[in-house]
C-alpha cells in the first residue's frame, strides 16, 4: 500500500513539474536606431544608453524609472556641511565582467578620465565641478567640489558618468565591460547586440538570462516583427499610423509615458526681429499645442509652456502664460512694427515631429502674415548650420537630455537668449542643494522663460511603447534615455 | 580579344582615379563635422577639438585624400569614425549579407524571366502574351518596399513561416540564413525579372523576324527548336547588358529593401555612414561599389564575347 502511495505521489509530482513550465527567460527587443559603439562615456548618441545603461555599466548612483536618485556602485555617501566634501563608500564585492575587481581606484580613473584635458565624454560639463578625487581606502572615496552642486548626485547617475575600469576602458567601444547585472556577449553590426545575465553580479540577480536589442530602423518593418513575435517589446518608437493596428490586439500592452524630450521652435534671440519681445510673444500667441501635438505626435504629448518637463515634481504649468489667440498675436505683431507680417525661415531636422510640427506652425504663423519658409535639413547639416553656427531665424528640436534648462543659461547657445536675471536664478540653483528651495528656484526659471517667450514651447515627446501583455516591468516613462532591464520578466 | 580587353581595363582603372577624386571632394563639401555628430548638443567644444584630433580630421584636405587612396591601394580602407573598427572589417560583414542576397535575387529573377520572355514572345499577339506582359507591366509598377511589406504580413505574420526580417548570420547556419534571405530576395527579384521578360520579350521578337530564323525553320527546324537554339543565343545581348545593369542596382540600390527586412546590408551601412557623417566608410563603400560596377560591367563585356564571335576576332 505504501509503496503505490508513493508511486502515486512520485507520478503526481512528475505531472506537477511538466505542466508548471517555467517563465521565458528571454526577451527581444527592437530599437530604431544603432549605436555608433558600445561606450557611454564617449558619445551622445541615446542608441548607447539605451542597451548598455543599468543593464551593463553602473554609475555610483543611478536615475530611476520616476527620475529619482538611487545608490548605485555607491552604497552611501555623506556631504559635508559646506556642500563641497562627498564620502561615497562603495559596495564591496562588486567585479566587472572581466573578472577584476571594483573599488574606489576604479572610480577614482573614470572621473578622472571623464574630465581630463583631452576627454571626449559627450558630456563634460557634468563633472566640471569636481576639483579632486581621492582613493581614502578601496571602499571609500572622496570627491571635493570647487563649489557647492545642487545636482551633483544627480549628474553622476547619467549614462556618461559609468564606472568603467583601467583596464578595459580603451576597448569598451567594441567589448563593452561593466559591472552591471548583464554582461556583453555579441553585436552584430547592424542587425543586433546581445546581453545575457552576469552570474558574478554583487545585487539582485535578473530575471531574464538573454536579452537582446534589434535593430529595426523603420517603424513600418517594427510593427510585423512584433506580430509575427520574432520581437517582444518595442519601448520607444515614434509609430504613427502603425498605432491603431496595435492598440486593438489583446496580446500587447500599448504604454504612453513621458520623456525628458522638450519639443521647442527654437528661436534665433538675437537675430532681428526676433530680438524684439513682442514678435516673439507674437509667436507664441499663434501656437495652438493641440493642433500640433494632434499632427506631428499622434495625439500624444504632453502640452508645455516653458523649458520644463512635466514629469518633474518642480514643474509649473505656464502653457496660460501666452494662451492661443491670433487676433492678440497680430496686435502684437503691429505694434512691433509689423502690421503685414515678414518673411523668415524655418529649418526642420528629419524626424516627423519636426517635419510635420513644422507645416502645422508655418501655416499658423501664415495666418497673422508671418511667411516662414520651410527648409529641410539633415541632422549633421542642422548641429552645424542651426546649433553650431546659429545660421537660422527658427526650427523646431526636441531637447531630449534631463534637466536640462540650464542650457538657457550657456552663453553662446543656439537660441542666442542672454538674460542675467535668468542666469542669476540658475547660479543660485547650482549652488543650493536644499530640495523645497531648489524646487521653488526651478519655478522661477521656468517663469523667466516662459514670460521672455525665448523660443515657443510645444509639448513634451511621448514615450510610445509596446510590448507583449506578459512582460512585465519596462520602464513606462523615460526620465532618461535608457532600457533598465534590471526588473524586467515575464508573468507566468 | 586581348586588346579589346585591355582597353576595357585601362578604361576602367582610369574610371576608379577619376571615382576616388570625385568621391573624396564631393564629401568633403557637404556640411557636417562627425565629432560634433558623435558628442551631441551638451558636448563642450574641448571634447569635440579632442575627437577632432583623435580622428585625424585636423589634417589637410590633400593629406588626407593621400593617406586615404595610399591605403586603397593595400586594400587598407581606414578606420571608421563612428564604430573605430577597420573599414575593410566593416564592408566584409556587410559584403556577406548583401552578395548572396544580391545573386539570388539575379539568380531568381533570371529563371523566372527569361522563361517567360520566351513563352510571351512565341505566342506574340495572343492572350497569353497580352496577360503576362500585363502582369509584367504591374510588376515593374509595384513599388518594391510595398510589395515587401505584403510578403512580410503574409509569410511571416499570417502563416509564420519565415521571420518578418533581420538576419541571423550565417553562424547560424545555412538554412536560417537562406531563410532570412528569401522574402527580401523575391522582393527584389519579381519587379526586376518583370523588366527582364519585357526586355527578353522584345529582343526575341526582333531576333524571332530575321532571316536566319526563316532559314532555320524552311530548313524544317520545329518552331520550339529554332527558338530555343537559334533565336535565343541572338537575343541574349541586350538580356545580358540589362542583366549586367540590374546586377550592379541589386548591390547598391537595396538600401530600401535592407529597411524593411533590417538586413545588415551594404546599402543601410552606407545610408547610416552619410547620416553619422563616417566619411571614410561612405568613400570607401562608393568605391567599392564603383569597382565592382566596373568589374561587372567588364564581365559583361567579355560574356558579350562569348555569345557573339565577331566581337572575339574583329578586335
Amino acid at each position: 500500500m505504501t509503496i503505490w502511495k508513493s508511486v502515486f505521489a512520485a507520478a503526481l509530482m512528475a505531472l506537477a513539474s511538466g505542466t508548471a513550465h517555467a517563465a521565458r527567460t528571454d526577451l527581444v527587443l527592437g530599437i530604431p536606431l544603432e549605436p555608433p559603439h558600445l561606450d557611454p562615456t564617449a558619445g551622445a548618441a541615446a542608441a548607447i544608453d539605451e542597451v548598455l545603461y543599468a543593464n551593463v555599466f553602473e554609475g555610483l548612483t543611478r536615475i530611476g524609472s520616476r527620475g529619482e536618485v538611487l545608490p548605485a556602485l555607491a552604497e552611501s555617501w555623506m556631504i559635508s556641511d559646506d556642500g563641497k566634501t562627498y564620502t561615497f563608500k562603495l559596495r564591496t564585492g562588486a567585479k566587472f565582467h572581466d573578472g577584476t575587481d571594483f573599488d574606489a581606484n576604479d572610480v577614482k580613473f573614470s572621473l578622472d578620465r571623464a574630465r581630463a584635458d583631452d576627454s571626449t565624454n559627450a558630456q563634460k560639463g557634468l563633472f566640471a565641478a569636481i576639483d579632486t578625487a581621492d582613493v581614502v581606502d578601496p571602499a571609500t572615496l572622496r570627491v571635493t567640489l570647487k563649489n557647492p552642486q545642487g545636482s551633483f548626485l544627480y549628474n553622476l547617475g547619467w549614462g556618461d558618468a559609468v564606472i568603467v575600469a583601467p583596464e578595459s576602458a580603451e576597448t569598451n567601444k567594441e567589448k563593452p565591460v561593466g559591472t552591471g547585472p548583464f554582461r556583453f556577449d555579441r553585436w552584430a553590426k547592424g542587425s543586433s547586440i546581445t546581453l545575457v545575465k552576469a552570474d558574478s553580479y554583487w545585487g539582485e540577480p535578473v530575471a531574464l538570462d538573454r536579452a537582446e536589442f534589434r535593430i529595426i530602423p523603420d517603424a513600418a518593418a517594427a510593427v510585423p516583427a512584433l506580430l509575427s513575435g520574432d520581437v517582444q517589446a518595442l519601448p520607444n518608437y515614434q509609430l504613427g499610423d502603425a498605432l491603431p493596428q496595435v492598440e486593438s490586439d489583446p496580446r500587447f500592452k500599448v504604454v504612453i509615458g513621458s520623456t525628458e524630450g522638450e519639443t521647442i521652435l527654437a528661436i534665433n534671440n538675437k537675430k532681428p526681429p526676433f530680438d524684439q519681445l513682442k514678435v516673439r510673444q507674437a509667436i507664441a500667441h499663434v501656437i495652438d499645442r493641440k493642433a500640433i501635438i494632434d499632427g506631428a505626435s499622434g495625439g500624444y504629448g504632453v502640452p508645455i509652456g516653458s523649458h520644463f518637463s512635466p514629469a518633474n515634481e518642480a514643474y509649473i504649468d505656464l502653457t496660460g502664460t501666452y494662451a492661443y489667440d491670433p487676433a492678440k498675436a497680430r496686435e502684437l505683431l503691429t505694434e512691433a512694427g509689423f502690421p503685414n507680417g515678414f518673411k523668415t525661415t524655418l529649418k526642420l531636422p528629419p524626424v516627423g515631429y519636426a517635419r510635420d510640427g513644422g507645416q502645422i506652425i508655418a501655416s499658423e504663423l501664415r495666418g497673422i502674415g508671418i511667411d516662414a519658409e520651410i527648409i529641410p535639413v539633415e541632422w549633421a547639416d542642422w548641429l552645424k548650420q542651426v546649433f553650431t553656427e546659429k545660421d537660422y531665424d527658427l526650427s523646431i528640436v526636441s531637447h531630449t537630455e534631463p534637466n536640462d534648462i540650464d542650457i538657457y543659461a550657456r552663453k553662446d547657445y543656439y537660441f542666442n537668449y542672454d538674460n542675467p536675471a535668468f542666469d542669476k536664478v540658475l547660479e543660485e540653483l547650482h549652488l543650493t542643494s536644499d530640495g523645497a528651495k531648489r524646487k521653488e528656484l526651478y519655478g522661477t526659471a521656468q517663469k523667466i522663460l516662459a514670460d521672455d517667450a525665448v523660443n515657443g514651447f510645444l509639448f513634451e515627446l511621448p514615450k510610445i511603447g509596446i510590448w507583449d501583455a506578459k512582460v512585465e516591468g519596462l520602464w513606462e516613462n523615460s526620465p532618461i534615455q535608457a532600457n533598465d532591464l534590471t526588473k524586467v520578466r515575464w508573468a507566468d | 580579344m586581348t586588346a579589346y580587353l585591355l582597353r576595357r581595363i585601362v578604361s576602367g582603372l582610369v574610371t576608379l582615379v577619376v571615382a576616388s577624386i570625385v568621391v573624396f571632394s564631393v564629401l568633403e563639401v557637404i556640411p557636417g563635422d562627425p565629432a560634433r555628430l558623435m558628442l551631441g548638443m551638451n558636448a563642450t567644444d574641448d571634447a569635440v577639438q579632442a575627437l577632432r584630433v583623435q580622428m585625424g580630421l585636423d589634417q589637410g584636405f590633400l593629406i588626407r585624400y593621400f593617406h586615404w587612396t595610399g591605403g586603397l591601394l593595400t586594400l587598407d580602407f581606414g578606420k571608421s569614425y563612428t564604430y573605430s573598427v577597420p573599414v575593410g572589417e566593416l564592408i566584409a560583414e556587410r559584403v556577406t549579407v548583401s552578395l548572396p542576397l544580391a545573386l539570388i535575387a539575379l539568380a531568381l529573377s533570371t529563371a523566372i524571366a527569361i522563361p517567360v520572355g520566351v513563352f510571351a514572345a512565341a505566342r506574340r499577339g495572343k492572350p497569353a502574351d497580352t496577360i503576362s506582359m500585363a502582369v509584367a507591366q504591374v510588376g515593374v509598377a509595384i513599388p518594391n518596399f510595398w510589395f515587401a511589406l505584403l510578403l512580410v504580413y503574409l509569410f511571416a505574420v499570417w502563416l509564420q513561416l519565415v521571420p518578418a526580417g533581420g538576419f541571423p548570420g550565417w553562424q547560424a547556419g545555412i538554412g536560417p540564413a537562406l531563410k532570412a534571405l528569401i522574402l527580401p530576395a523575391i522582393a527584389l527579384a519579381l519587379p526586376q525579372a518583370a523588366i527582364l521578360a519585357r526586355v527578353s520579350r522584345s529582343a526575341l521578337i526582333e531576333v524571332l523576324g530575321e532571316d536566319f530564323i526563316r532559314m532555320a525553320r524552311a530548313k524544317g527546324l520545329s518552331r520550339n527548336a529554332a527558338l530555343w537554339r537559334h533565336a535565343l543565343r541572338n537575343a541574349m545581348l541586350p538580356v545580358l547588358t540589362i542583366l549586367g545593369l540590374q546586377f550592379a542596382f541589386l548591390l547598391a540600390g537595396t538600401v530600401i529593401i535592407e529597411n524593411v527586412f533590417y538586413l545588415p546590408g551594404v546599402g543601410r551601412l552606407v545610408v547610416q555612414a552619410i547620416n553619422q557623417r563616417d566619411l571614410i566608410v561612405v568613400e570607401s563603400v562608393v568605391m567599392l561599389l564603383v569597382a565592382s560596377v566596373i568589374l561587372i560591367n567588364l564581365l559583361v563585356d567579355m560574356a558579350y564575347a562569348v555569345v557573339d564571335p565577331r566581337l572575339r576576332t574583329r578586335a
